[in-house]
């Protein structure tokens, strides 16, 4: 096995059940529903 | 697209449009970096050419694993986003978080000071209980259906101003169970004014305190000093500690910034490491590049190989179990922010905005003193809706210098305000902190790298 694949958030998805806006703003110094 | 790097002994594949990361070994990061210019003839010769050991079958099985990964839509996924960007273009804004200057005044005189010393080149000024009220109502009548609301109490110097700021949380408190919100409120300090009721409060209120400290001492003390010219540190350090102490878990942090004058900067991190503190930040000075304190282009190889020490030194202390967080390496590959978050950012002029002393509208409190970036007030709402629009139009698909850049997800477009400063235009980019902020993803992306194969060794 010459690739190892991190497991990460697939944000294609996203486009569908994304953008509820209840995250922090972030600039002054995880998705809300993780 | 794809980003390939290798860094600290990870040969890293960052697939740009799916955020899918993949640690390879050599034969599978040149395969990749070949795979979509070249046949599959020429690729198994270059591979066999630059790897003898390596057999014709390992070559082509590695192969059949680039093309899973492809068909899976990890691996040179397409740019499928540019929809999304439009549709934020035109929804209307809604409002989610405030930054109250509850003081245009400060008991340091910080010569590096983007706000020229807490008064953002304009008059020394406290604001009322009255507009910080009526700014939390704006705020609220403001936020649609959002629930969660933020208000960073800033200035200046928040703590020259704590009585209004303790009001207006008491406030807050009052209305937003029947207002169906949640304020989350943050508290931005230099320290001096800290004592045992601000530590009591901050650390019962506050859902996060950032606690101003540049490092070393004799770092610190070259420009956070009083109005008689003395240093801050000593007076400043054991009242960060136990208040730190007395914050149990509570999210806080330590923010520094660095200049040319300290390109050594993670030993300034590691400093504020080795005195305790686990939750640290360091940011590069913005500033007049005749500022004798501006970082140049020579300083450039210093910094990124300053981040990459601190990567390696995070890794090396993680696994000690002294570990600490660093603001620019805390990415959640698994859960981060969905491609809205990553396409609009930070909401600048529209979902967030400054108040002044004054109940002056700005589009964040970088803009805040520049007659030109006045977008209304908190009695009238946004005035200058033509400003609004065009922030509303800041976003990683804006500028046409972004469109081939592998980060583009991770910093949204950048800061509209240090591109303001930097190019004269808020569409335009600061290149150099393009630069900087691309070290740090590549490191960030690295750390996690680490972390997962610890996670596995265990």
């Amino acid at each position: 096995k010459r690739i190892k694949t991190i497991e990460t958030k697939d944000l294609a998805k996203s486009v569908e059940n994304g953008g509820c806006g209840e995250c922090q703003t972030s600039c002054k110094t995880p998705c809300e529903k993780k | 697209m794809i980003h390939r790097y290798k860094l600290n002994g990870y040969n890293i594949v960052l697939d740009v449009y799916s955020g899918s990361v993949h640690v390879v070994d050599d034969v599978a990061y040149d395969m990749i970096g070949l795979y979509a210019e070249k046949s599959v003839a020429e690729i198994v010769h270059q591979i066999q050419s630059t790897y003898p050991d390596v057999t014709r079958e390992e070559i082509l099985e590695c192969m059949e694993d680039i093309a899973a990964l492809k068909d899976a839509g990890k691996l040179f996924s397409k740019d499928t986003y540019e929809g999304v960007a439009e549709h934020l273009v035109k929804r209307e804004p809604v409002l989610k978080a405030l930054c109250l200057h509850v003081a245009h005044t400060c008991d340091l005189n910080c010569s590096y000071c983007f706000a020229s010393q807490g008064k953002y080149s304009g008059e020394r000024a406290l604001m009322s209980f009255e507009v910080g009220k009526r700014a939390l109502d704006f705020l609220v009548e403001n936020s649609g259906s959002r629930r969660n609301l933020e208000v960073d109490f800033f200035g200046g110097e928040p703590l020259c101003n704590w009585e209004v700021v303790k009001e207006l949380v008491a406030y807050a408190r009052s209305i937003e169970k029947d207002a169906g919100k949640n304020f989350r409120f943050t508290l931005t300090t230099n320290g001096m004014q800290i004592n045992d009721e601000v530590i009591e409060f901050a650390n019962r209120e506050m859902h996060n305190v950032v606690l101003s400290l540049d490092g070393r001492r004799a770092v610190h003390d070259r420009f956070r000093v009083d109005h008689a010219g003395l240093g801050s540190y000593d007076r400043i350090l054991p009242k960060f500690k136990k208040l730190v102490a007395a914050r149990e878990g509570k999210g806080y942090y330590m923010r520094g910034t660095f200049t040319h004058l300290n390109t050594d900067f993670t030993e300034d991190i590691l400093h504020m490491a080795d005195q305790g503190f686990d939750q640290l930040s360091m940011e590069p000075v913005v500033c007049s590049p005749n500022d004798p304190c501006a970082l140049t282009e020579a300083d450039l190889p210093i910094l990124y190989q300053q981040y990459e020490k601190l990567a390696a030194e995070m890794i090396q202390r993680n696994k000690e179990g002294r570990g600490f967080t660093f603001y620019h390496y805390m990415i959640d590959l698994g859960h981060g922010p969905c491609i809205y978050k990553r396409i609009a950012g930070c909401g600048s002029g529209t979902e967030y905005l400054a108040v002044t002393p004054w109940g002056e509208l700005y589009p964040c409190h970088q803009f805040v003193g520049d007659p030109a970036y006045s977008m209304g007030n908190i009695w009238d709402g946004i005035q200058n809706s033509a400003l609004q629009e065009k922030f509303g139009k800041c976003n990683a698909y804006s500028r046409p210098q972004c469109q081939e850049c592998w980060a583009k997800l991770y910093c949204s477009g950048g800061c509209a305000a240090n591109a303001y400063h930097t190019s004269g235009d808020i569409e335009g980019i600061y290149e150099y902190g393009c630069k900087l902020f691309k070290k740090r993803m590549e490191c960030a992306i690295m750390v996690k790298a680490a972390e997962a194969e610890m996670c596995e060794e265990e």
